[in-house]
């Protein structure tokens, strides 16, 4: 048994057993490192926003003189403070309706190109897509899939002739989707708590190499 | 004014946010450029104080009027304070005008992001592992053909994910791998035009005006 010697490291493993304390239930240990947990997170969003955003991109060149015409934009971000001043609160909507404009309106053709042409694209079968025969065949299952589960979420005309079987196959396709994505994610937070584990008797223990 | 001057700025730059992928002229696209890593970056920089400014005056209040619990908002609002302090003026390497290091140990906040704010973030989310596996041994019963249909998928990509299933089914990483790949593409790309669309829509309604909860009100 080796055990850490490193204060860091005793810290990480408190803050650790802290959160793990839950499994058994709730407790004032494991509130304490929870509203720990959203102190430092915002202290360190602070500081970053601070270090990589504010300073060189504001900051650094109005005080070296150069892009003074900064100066407004960085009062129109300040428009936010007044959100906790009831009487001009209405002046937030000024920095929100820039970003959220711009998110909007970006997103118009991006969503148009990424999500619809792009995946069309894909999805379409052409002779090039049989050069190998496995790949042909998924392709066409692809293209069956697509079209069930589209046919599924297709709620204008009843559901009755081909849309019926049609429909049945996208909740097929829905269901095996779900459950893949559903144990995919339980895989990434197993991954996650070997992680820890690992922390724990490796790192903090050295009760395994 | 309070709600005409919103929705032409929202207009305006919706429209600003559209135009370089309709004119791929040079001057458009280093306009957007400009706009994109310059003006929107700082503006958007400044919306942390929303968050952060949410989160003091929720706690300040519990504080105030003693809600339940109110001691341990103390800790957020002094982590949160001290965390600020060390980096604004620590610096995020230690290199600051305030000091982050005392006879060779150190506190500068990156040193604190590693050793706190990352072990308690990753074992929070480790912790879901049990809950979702409390929840899914509650909600998932073969009660129908596609209830066991997910199941079953479910099951085959946690067992084709770990080394031990090839040892018992050589050929179950590959059709956990095949499910993945086909089936899930499939429904997820089925759904992906349905929710693009989706975003498409709000993204007009937005622009035009026609959807206004952002507002907060209508005052």
């Amino acid at each position: 048994m080796n055990v850490a010697t490193n204060p860091w490291i005793w810290v990480s493993a408190i803050l650790t057993l802290g959160i793990f304390s839950f499994l058994y239930k709730e407790n004032p240990f494991y509130r304490v490192c929870e509203h720990l947990f959203v102190g430092i997170s915002n202290g360190y969003s602070i500081t970053f926003v601070w270090h990589r955003v504010l300073m060189p991109a504001l900051i650094d060149p109005v005080a070296q003189g150069q892009r003074l015409w900064l100066i407004p934009i960085a009062i129109v971000g300040a428009l936010y403070f007044t959100r906790f001043i009831p009487k001009v609160s209405w002046l937030v909507r000024i920095p929100i309706a820039i970003v959220m404009g711009y998110g909007a309106g970006a997103s118009i053709p991006r969503a148009i190109d990424a999500s619809i042409v792009q995946q069309v694209r894909a999805t379409i079968i052409t002779r090039s897509t049989f050069e190998s025969v496995y790949n042909g065949i998924w392709a066409v299952v692809i293209l069956v899939g697509v079209i069930a589960t589209i046919s599924y979420f297709f709620f204008s005309r009843e559901r009755k002739g081909i849309f019926k079987p049609l429909s049945y196959t996208g909740i097929i396709f829905i269901m095996l989707g779900f459950g893949a994505s559903f144990g995919y994610t339980v895989m990434a937070r197993i991954s996650l708590l070997i992680g820890r584990l690992t922390f724990l008797l490796r790192d903090w223990l050295g009760l395994i190499r | 004014m309070k709600i005409r001057l919103p929705l032409i700025l929202v207009l305006v730059t919706g429209i600003v946010g559209a135009l370089p992928f309709i004119i791929p002229h040079g001057i458009a696209q280093s306009f957007d450029n400009e706009f994109r890593n310059s003006i929107l970056r700082i503006i958007a920089a400044f919306s942390l104080v929303l968050g952060v400014g949410s989160i003091v005056r929720h706690h300040t209040y519990k504080i105030k009027w003693k809600r339940e619990n109110w001691q341990y908002s103390w800790i957020l609002l002094i982590s949160l304070v001290i965390t600020s302090i060390i980096g604004l003026f620590g610096g995020i390497e230690g290199t600051g005008a305030l000091p982050t290091s005392v006879r060779g140990f150190s506190f500068d906040i990156q040193t604190i992001f590693v050793y706190m704010a990352i072990p308690l973030g990753a074992t929070m989310f480790a912790m879901l592992s049990f809950f979702m596996a409390s929840a899914a041994y509650r909600a998932f019963r073969a009660r129908n053909f596609e209830a066991t249909l997910l199941l079953i998928a479910a099951f085959i990509m946690m067992l084709g994910s770990v080394p031990l299933s090839s040892y018992i089914f050589p050929r179950l990483p590959g059709f956990a791998e095949w499910i993945l790949t086909v089936p899930n593409t499939a429904a997820k790309r089925g759904m992906g035009f349905g929710i693009a669309l989706g975003s498409l829509a709000t993204s007009l309604k937005i622009i035009l005006g026609i959807e206004r909860g952002w507002l907060g009100g209508t005052k």
